[in-house]
C-alpha cells in the first residue's frame, strides 16, 4: 500500500502545553486509519494541522510523495483534504442544498446541485432529501449533509472527528456502510474516535496517542478492545463490580412530566413516565440533544413542573426548587462541570458549599460556616482521589476528569436517597471514569437510587439495572439492561432517522 | 516588531490589583497633556488637584470636603458594586438618589416647624431609602416579569426624576417663605432634620457614617453571608447559580432594591446636609460617579472605600483648579471620564499577557 499522506516529526504547543509533540504517522491510499486517544491526547489539534487549521510549530507532512504545507482549510480541500466535523456548521433555516452549496468553492446551479446530492445519497447510502430544511433534521441527518459536502469534492482523504458520538447504532452501521464502500473506491479515511469496538470493525490501522505523543500503532484487528484501551490510558484498567443485591421500594416517580424547554433549541419533554427503586440504576439514553439536559433539570428542580409530575416515595415535588429537594434528599450532577456544576472560577471549597450547603449544614443563621466547607471540600478530595494541589485551587484549574471526581464525590458524600447524573464520564480517562462508575454502583448498592443519563451504552449497559432512552423528549418503556441487543437498544433510541425500508436494504446490498 | 495579547488562562491576581493605580498614573499623565493643551502648567494643575487640597495651604477647608463628597459616592458605589458583581446593571443611581431626596426632605418638611428630633430624623432616614428603593424596583420588577433591560430603564428614569425633582423645587415643596424663588425651604436651619457635622471642621455626618457603615456590611456580607454568596456565584455562572438554588428574579429585585435604598440614602443625607434643600440643580452626578468608584474600587468594599475618597479628590481638586487656574469644569469632567477609560482599558492586562516580536512559530 502507497503512502497517501505521511506526518513526519509534528509539532504544536499552545500556552502551557505541548498539544502535540513529534508525532509522525502514515495513512495509505484506501486506508481506513484510526486516530486513537483519551480526550486532550492531542487528536483534534493534529488533524486541524492536516486540514489547515492549526499551522504547526516543527516537523512536515506530505500528501501524493510531495510537501504538502496547507495554510487554510481552503488550500487543503483543493489538495484533495476534506473534513467531517464534530461540531456541524450548518445554517438551520437554509435546506439541504443550500446549505451545501455554501460550504463549496464554485457551486453549480441549484437543480443541478440537488440532482448531484441524490445521485451520491444514493450511491453511498446516504438518505436525504435536498429540499428538507437542515432545522428539521436529526442529528444523524445532518451529518450526512456535512459527509455528502465533502464527498461532492471527491476528496482523496476524508477527515472523520468522532463521527458517531450523535448517531443510534442503526445509523452506525449506515455511516460505516458507506464509509467502506468510499475505501473500495480508493478513498482514504482518517477516523478519529476514542470508542474502541468501532474501530476494530472499521479500520485497517490504528495510531495511539496518548498527552500529544505517538505511544504506539498497530492493527487493530489484531488487539482486543481491553488490549487497545491499555495502550490508550498507559496502565491497567479496572472494570467496575455490581454486587448482586435486592431492589427495595419505589423512590422516585414520574408520571407523564410534560415540560417546555427554558431553551428556544432544547427538546421539550413530552409524557415522560418511569419509577426507580431502592438499590436500583436506571440507565437512559440517547443521542445528544433529545432531552437530556432538560430530563436532569426536572430532576433537580432548575426545571420546576407540575408537582404530581415527579414524586418521591409518593409525595409530590415537581413544584419544589433545587435546594428543597436537596432536603429531601434528591441530589443532581449536571453534565456541564465547568459553568453548571461547578463555577469555574471559585475554588473548591466555594464549589463544595455550592450544592453542599443544605444537607452539610454549612449555613447558619444565614452565615456560610467556612471552615467546615473547607472539611467537607477536603474529604471529597481525600475520598475521591480528586488530585489538586490544595482545596483553595480554582475549580477550572483542575483537569477533566478530576473535576468530574470531585464532583460526583461531592454529591455522593451527602448521601441522597436519589442521585440523578448526566454524563458522568464524559470527557473523563478511563481509570477516573472506573472509579466513577464504581462509586456509582456502590451508591446504590447502599439502597439510593439512581438515575445516569448518558450517551455511552457501553457505560450504561455495565452498570445499569434497567435501560430507557430519550428519542425527542419522548422516553421509550424501561426495559431490563441484561440480554438487551444493541439493535433493540438502537430501535428505543428512535432508529436510524429518515430511513425508508428501501433505502435500508440499498445500503446492506451495497 | 510586533505587540500581540496572549490569553491568560485564569485572570491575573496581581494585575486586577495593579490596574487601578496605573490608571490613575495614567490619567495624571494624559490629564497634565489636556491641560498643557488648555494652555495651564500640568505640573501645577495635576499638584493643585491631588497635592494641594490634603495637603496644601487650604487643607483644613478642603480635608472636611473630602469625606463630604466621598460619603455619597461610596454609600451609592457600594450599592452597585453588589448588583455589578452578579451582572445586574443598575445605571440610574442618580434618579434613586434624587428620588430618596425627595422623599426624606417632603416627610422633614411636613413636620415643619414641630421640633422631635428623635423621631423625624429618623423617619426621614427610612423614606430616603424607601424612595431609592422604590424607584429601584421600577426596572426590578420591569425585569422579572417582562425581562426589560434593566440599563435602559434605570437610566431613562434618572431623566423622569429630574423632571420630578424640577416639578417638586417650583410646586409642592417649594419654600412659601420663599419670595417665589424655586427650591425648598433649608433643612439644616431646621433642628430636627438637619444632617449637620458631627465633627466640626471633619466633615463628617450622618451620611458618612452611613458609607463606613455601609462599606463593612458588604465586606460581611459578601464574604460570609449566602446572599453575598449566590451573588458572586450568579455573577460567575448564572446556570451553576440555578443549580445551586439561587432565585434569579429575587437576586435581581435583592440587588437593584438594595442598591435603590442605599443611593436614596445618599440622596437623603445629602439634601439634609451639605445641600439642605431641594433645588432644581440638586443633583450633580454622584449617581454616574460612583459607578466609576465602584469599578476603580474592583467591585470590592475596601476598594470602593479608597476609590471613593480618591474621586472625592478630583471633585475638590478640580474645584480649586476652577478657581485658582480658572480651568473650565468640563476638563474635570473629562479628567474622570478617563480615569474610567483608562481602567477599563488597562484591565486588558489581568486577562491577557502582552508579547513583544513575532509570533515564535511563523
Amino acid at each position: 500500500m502507497t503512502a497517501l499522506l505521511s506526518v513526519r516529526g509534528l509539532r504544536k504547543a499552545y500556552p502551557g502545553v505541548v498539544a502535540n509533540d513529534d508525532v509522525s504517522f502514515t495513512v495509505g491510499k484506501g486506508e481506513v486509519h484510526a486516530l486513537l486517544g483519551e480526550n486532550g491526547a492531542g487528536k483534534s489539534t493534529l488533524v486541524k494541522m492536516v486540514y489547515g487549521l492549526v499551522k504547526p510549530d516543527e516537523g512536515q507532512m506530505t500528501f501524493n510523495g510531495d510537501i504538502y504545507t496547507p495554510g487554510s482549510p481552503h488550500e487543503a480541500r483543493s489538495t484533495g483534504v476534506a473534513m467531517v466535523f464534530q461540531h456541524f456548521s450548518l445554517f438551520e433555516a437554509l435546506d439541504v442544498a443550500e446549505n451545501v452549496a455554501l460550504g463549496m468553492e464554485n457551486p453549480p446551479p441549484m437543480r443541478e446541485l440537488a440532482a448531484s446530492i441524490r445521485e451520491v445519497s444514493e450511491t453511498y447510502g446516504l438518505p436525504l432529501d435536498p429540499t428538507r430544511l437542515v432545522g428539521d433534521l436529526s442529528a444523524g441527518e445532518r451529518q450526512r449533509v456535512e459527509i455528502i459536502r465533502c464527498l461532492l469534492q471527491d476528496p482523496k482523504l476524508l477527515i472523520m472527528d468522532e463521527p458517531t458520538s450523535v448517531l443510534t447504532p442503526q445509523e452506525v452501521d449506515i455511516l460505516f456502510e458507506t464509509l467502506r464502500k468510499l475505501q473500495a473506491e480508493g478513498t482514504s479515511i482518517l477516523y478519529i474516535s476514542h470508542k474502541l469496538e468501532e474501530i476494530r470493525s472499521l479500520c485497517d490501522g490504528a495510531t495511539i496517542l496518548r498527552l500529544g505523543k505517538v505511544v504506539g500503532s498497530c492493527d487493530p484487528r489484531d488487539k482486543s478492545a481491553r488490549e487497545l484501551a491499555e495502550m490508550m490510558v498507559g496502565t491497567e484498567l479496572k472494570t467496575p463490580t455490581s454486587t448482586r443485591h435486592a431492589l427495595g421500594d419505589v423512590l422516585l416517580t414520574l408520571k407523564n412530566l410534560s415540560v417546555k424547554s427554558p431553551n428556544p433549541f432544547g427538546t421539550s419533554l413530552k409524557d415522560v413516565s418511569f419509577d426507580v427503586r431502592e438499590g436500583e440504576v436506571l440507565g437512559i439514553g440517547g443521542v445528544a440533544g433529545n432531552g437530556q439536559d432538560e430530563l436532569l433539570g426536572a430532576l433537580s428542580g432548575e426545571l420546576l413542573t407540575t408537582s404530581d409530575a415527579v414524586q418521591l416515595k409518593g409525595q409530590a415535588i415537581g413544584h419544589l426548587g433545587p435546594n428543597q429537594r436537596r432536603e429531601l434528599g434528591v441530589l443532581a450532577a449536571p453534565e456541564e462541570r465547568l459553568g453548571h456544576a461547578a463555577a469555574p472560577d471559585m475554588s473548591l471549597v466555594e464549589n463544595a458549599a455550592l450544592s453542599g450547603w443544605v444537607r452539610m449544614g454549612l449555613v447558619k443563621n444565614g452565615f456560610i460556616d467556612w471552615s467546615n466547607a473547607r472539611s467537607f471540600a477536603e474529604k471529597v478530595i481525600a475520598d475521591y482521589d480528586v488530585r489538586t494541589p490544595s482545596s483553595a485551587n480554582a475549580a477550572r484549574a483542575l483537569s477533566g476528569g478530576n473535576l468530574q471526581k470531585f464532583v460526583i464525590g461531592r454529591e455522593i458524600l451527602q448521601d441522597p436517597d436519589i442521585l440523578v447524573v448526566n454524563q458522568p464520564t464524559w470527557g473523563v480517562d478511563a481509570s477516573a471514569a472506573a472509579s466513577i462508575r464504581q462509586a456509582i454502583l456502590d451508591l446504590a448498592a447502599g439502597g439510593a437510587a439512581v438515575v445516569c443519563i448518558s450517551q455511552d451504552l457501553d457505560e450504561l449497559m455495565e452498570i445499569s439495572n434497567r435501560f430507557a432512552a430519550l428519542n425527542e423528549g419522548r422516553l421509550s418503556e424501561p426495559r431490563p439492561a441484561q440480554g438487551l441487543t444493541i439493535e433493540e437498544i438502537g430501535l428505543m433510541m428512535g432508529g436510524a432517522h429518515g430511513m425508508e425500508v428501501a433505502h435500508i436494504h440499498e445500503a446492506e446490498g451495497a | 516588531m510586533m505587540v500581540r495579547l496572549e490569553k491568560r488562562p485564569t485572570p491575573s491576581k496581581k494585575w486586577a490589583y495593579l490596574t487601578p493605580p496605573i490608571a490613575v498614573i495614567a490619567t495624571m499623565i494624559a490629564g497634565g497633556i489636556l491641560f498643557a493643551f488648555l494652555g495651564k502648567d500640568p505640573v501645577v494643575a495635576i499638584r493643585t488637584i491631588f497635592w494641594d487640597p490634603v495637603f496644601g495651604e487650604f487643607a483644613f477647608y478642603y480635608r472636611g470636603q473630602l469625606l463630604v463628597k466621598a460619603g455619597p459616592l461610596i454609600l451609592i458605589a457600594i450599592g452597585l458594586s453588589l448588583g455589578f458583581k452578579a451582572g445586574i446593571w443598575n445605571i440610574g443611581a442618580e434618579g434613586q438618589y434624587i428620588m430618596g431626596a425627595i422623599f426624606g426632605a417632603a416627610v422633614g418638611l411636613a413636620f415643619y416647624p414641630m421640633e422631635a428630633r428623635w423621631l423625624i430624623f429618623p423617619l426621614m432616614i427610612i423614606a430616603g431609602a424607601l424612595g431609592g428603593l422604590l424607584w429601584a424596583m421600577i426596572p426590578g420588577i420591569l425585569k422579572t416579569r417582562f425581562n426589560t433591560n434593566e440599563i435602559l430603564v434605570s437610566l431613562l428614569l434618572v431623566y423622569v426624576a429630574e423632571a420630578i425633582l424640577a416639578s417638586m423645587s417650583l410646586g409642592l415643596l417649594r419654600n412659601p417663605e420663599g419670595q417665589g424663588f424655586p427650591g425648598s425651604r433649608n433643612l439644616r436651619q431646621y433642628e430636627s432634620a438637619a444632617n449637620n457635622e458631627l465633627i466640626a471642621g471633619w466633615g463628617m455626618h450622618w451620611g458618612v457614617v452611613a458609607a463606613f457603615i455601609a462599606v463593612i456590611f458588604a465586606y460581611i456580607l459578601l464574604s460570609r453571608h449566602i446572599m453575598g454568596f449566590n451573588i458572586r456565584l450568579t455573577g460567575e455562572s448564572p446556570r451553576a447559580a440555578r443549580f445551586a438554588g439561587v432565585n434569579p428574579n429575587r437576586l435581581i429585585l435583592f440587588c437593584l432594591g438594595l442598591s435603590g435604598a442605599l443611593a436614596g440614602l445618599a440622596g437623603m443625607f445629602e439634601v439634609a446636609g451639605p445641600a439642605g434643600q431641594i433645588s432644581i440643580d440638586f443633583n450633580v452626578g454622584y449617581g454616574f460617579t460612583a459607578i466609576i468608584v465602584a469599578f476603580l474600587g474592583r467591585l470590592h468594599p475596601i476598594g470602593i472605600l479608597l476609590a471613593g475618597l480618591l474621586m472625592a479628590l478630583t471633585y475638590i481638586g478640580g474645584e480649586a483648579a476652577q478657581a485658582s487656574l480658572g480651568l473650565p469644569a468640563a476638563a474635570i469632567q473629562a479628567f474622570q471620564g478617563m480615569l474610567l477609560f483608562f481602567l477599563l482599558a488597562f484591565d486588558v492586562l489581568t486577562n491577557f499577557k502582552v508579547r513583544f516580536g513575532r509570533e515564535a512559530a511563523a
